[in-house]
């Protein structure tokens, strides 16, 4: 962390062109942010000894979409404070943009000031694939977050979750609970994100293809649009279709907030519920156990904490000291855990607030 | 105002109009009728009528009371934004910001300093962010002579940007029980949130229908020159009708906070452009001067029958997507044909 203020520098510019000056003085009043400022806890991996020790002197550039939702806002906490814990690692986050052009120009600008690695979680990974070439033939090392780059040219490792995965966990959580009631044919609902992402679409199919293995089907499926508001419009009319349901799953826990509160004002109790990504009020509703939500698959944002230490060890040229391996792996996939009442205590430290 | 001469053609037919309605000819029950809101808007409540048809043959839970009053309810939070955008609009201008003023509210309102304060405070505080943005768009369109357009689309970046910087890109979920449970009371089996929205809507028509603020705003949307050379204070009154606008969006922004127990950077998103279309196929003139609240209504009925016509029958996104533009195209020809009739006969 030798220059961390440039990046500040920036937002403090833009928050200023924005005419909110006063935002930081107002932020510091009224925010509901916890002490710290921390998108949930930092996760650090307690790396084993050898990959701790601090080698050679490393600069990390950063870059994600603009958060708009708590877990793309729990991604650069985590990644800015994974950073801190290495004082090896000078650690350059550039201004998190939504717009694919300024995101492209963002990674160049970190290329030319010869960071030693980058760490990109892009907008949209087939549009940012050239860019990642662009870096890797440069002799930067990318680190690929979460959203995949077309071609494996275009990055050095790529760590993201188990969109695919997700879906099983909740279909095999949901599927398990329903045979165990000895529930016929049941009716099972689900309520999607923002259909036209591939993410969505495995979700879905992991979902889909796990009921399946119980003889169960998805019935009414419905896209939202990954915020509270159009969680609580379209499961308010959702509702309304089925008089009668088994269970619900909900792709995401932010989203999940406005899904629950259409569950409540609907007064409906007769299904249990299952939520994505593993927010951390997601987790305390689970652990309360007073309402319709049982469980939430995880999709954690420490794959950010994660992305950080591994471009540190690609840079210093060093490998993953567990493994067998002289090198970090080309790719490292989450696995989805089902957080439970049972095991809920366990995970509430990794939860993000949404 | 009508010694007035330089006056383009096009605005002449609202002149004569606006003449008409001041001078208030006796006219007989049925043509009152014709021309109240629901009159002109005979294409829009086709198009509902219609639509409810096809709600009985797909969907036997569509005509429950239960399934109605959820409808109702969707419509309520973007309802009355769209009373503030008819004023604005009819006033001849166009308010971009509404979506995410709303957003800054809610934001507002449901912060952690806030809440601690009571539900009165969160109310005070969403309205006081509401009308403050509307006071500054007024201000910079009257006095700083910058097109709506250009202040209101500031407005609209700004305010998600403040949004984000209290919420720090966070729901902030609403603990205080009092706004929280506005969305779960209901008064004789119908929800609080409607009745809200039925105020407002009464409210909004008395103050355009029988108020001499309401009768300012037609003509200053008609011809603003006119208007100032017969002696309105059109500054004054332009400051007003965002200051109305951005009220509208304190209210919603309690709703909104109440029905999805969260106060967010996200909510509203794209609002803008749905009232406004809600407005447009409402039969309001985006050039100002002529427009109905219930046609802006009925627009919004018939957007929030839609999505639920869709979710009832499980339709995929990309097919609901193509029929609402399918839907919004034939109800803009239909009312614009109603609207002809009905203005030449």
């Amino acid at each position: 962390m030798s220059d961390p203020t440039r990046g500040l520098h920036r937002r403090r510019f833009l928050t200023g062109a924005l005419g909110v000056g006063a935002g930081a003085a107002l932020t510091a009043c009224t925010s509901n942010a916890p002490a710290g400022g921390g998108g949930g806890p930092a996760v650090a991996p307690a790396p084993a000894a050898g990959a701790a020790e601090p080698g050679r002197p490393v600069t990390i550039g950063f870059s994600a979409p603009a958060a708009d939702h708590g877990w793309i806002a729990a991604i650069a906490n985590n990644a800015q404070a994974q950073a801190e814990e290495f004082p090896d690692v000078t650690f350059e986050a550039v201004n998190p943009t939504n717009d694919i052009a300024q995101q492209i120009a963002a990674v160049e600008t970190l290329i030319n000031r010869g960071v030693d690695a980058l760490v990109i979680l892009p907008n949209d990974g087939s549009q940012l694939t050239r860019v990642g070439r662009q870096a890797m033939d440069a002799g930067v090392a990318v680190i690929n977050l979460d959203r995949i780059f077309d071609s494996p040219l275009a990055y050095r490792t790529w760590i993201g979750g188990d969109n695919y995965g997700m879906g099983v966990s909740a279909g095999h959580y949901i599927g398990t609970r329903l045979r165990e009631a000895g529930v016929a044919s049941p009716i099972i609902a689900e309520i999607a994100g923002i259909d036209s992402l591939p993410l969505t679409q495995e979700r879905s199919r992991g979902f889909a293809e796990a009921l399946a293995t119980y003889g169960f089907a998805v019935g009414p499926r419905q896209a939202a649009d990954f915020t509270a508001q159009g969680g609580q419009e379209v499961t308010a009319n959702l509702l309304q279709a089925s008089p009668r349901l088994d269970a619900v799953w909900n792709h995401d826990d932010d989203q999940g907030i406005g899904v629950l509160a259409a569950i409540n004002q609907a007064g409906r109790n007769e299904f249990f519920m299952v939520g994505g990504a593993g927010s951390a009020n997601a987790m305390r509703e689970i652990q309360a156990d007073t309402g319709v939500l049982k469980a939430t698959v995880t999709y954690s944002p420490s794959m950010a904490s994660s992305a950080v230490a591994l471009a540190r060890l690609v840079a210093q040229g060093r490998g993953m000291s567990d493994l067998a391996e002289q090198e970090v792996p080309a790719s490292i996939t989450l696995a989805s855990a089902t957080i439970t009442k049972e095991n809920v205590a366990n995970y509430l430290p990794l939860g993000f607030e949404s | 105002m009508s010694e007035q001469t330089a006056v383009p053609a096009a605005d002449e037919h609202a002149r004569v109009e606006q003449a008409a309605r001041e001078a208030e000819p006796p006219r007989s029950a049925w043509s009152r009728v014709l021309d109240s809101g629901a009159g002109r808007n005979l294409g829009l409540v086709a198009v509902l009528v219609l639509l409810v048809i096809v709600g009985v043959a797909t969907a036997d839970t569509f005509l429950t009371t239960a399934n109605l009053l959820t409808v109702l309810t969707q419509a309520s939070i973007i309802g009355v934004l769209t009373v503030g955008v008819t004023f604005v609009i009819i006033g001849g201008g166009i308010d971009l910001s509404v979506g995410k003023v709303m957003a800054l509210a809610s934001v507002w309102a449901t912060t952690v300093a806030t809440q601690s304060y009571g539900p009165v405070v969160m109310i005070f505080c969403a309205i006081a962010v509401g009308v403050g943005a509307g006071l500054v768009n007024g201000l910079l369109i009257a006095y700083g002579r910058i097109v709506p357009f250009i202040v209101t689309l500031a407005m609209l970046i700004s305010a998600q940007g403040l949004a984000e910087r209290i919420s720090g890109r966070r729901s902030q979920i609403v603990t205080d029980p009092v706004i929280a449970g506005i969305a779960n009371t209901r008064l004789l089996g119908i929800p609080l949130l409607v009745y809200i929205f039925a105020a407002v809507v009464a409210v909004g028509w008395v103050v355009l229908n029988r108020t001499t603020f309401g009768r300012r705003t037609f003509a200053i949307g008609g011809n603003p020159e006119a208007a100032r050379l017969a002696g309105l204070d059109v500054k004054r009154h332009t400051i007003g009708l965002y200051v109305v606008s951005g009220l509208c969006c304190g209210i919603a922004a309690i709703m909104i906070a109440s029905l999805t127990t969260t106060g967010s950077s996200t909510h509203g998103t794209l609002y803008e452009l749905d009232a406004i279309a809600a407005v447009i196929i409402g039969g309001t003139l985006l050039s100002g001067g002529r427009g109905t609240l219930i046609g802006s209504i009925l627009g919004v009925l018939v957007f929030t029958t839609i999505t639920n016509l869709f979710v009832l029958n499980n339709l995929a996104t990309e097919v609901q997507n193509i029929a609402k533009g399918a839907i919004i195209v034939v109800a803009v020809l239909i009312q614009a044909r109603a609207q002809r009739s009905s203005a030449t006969g």
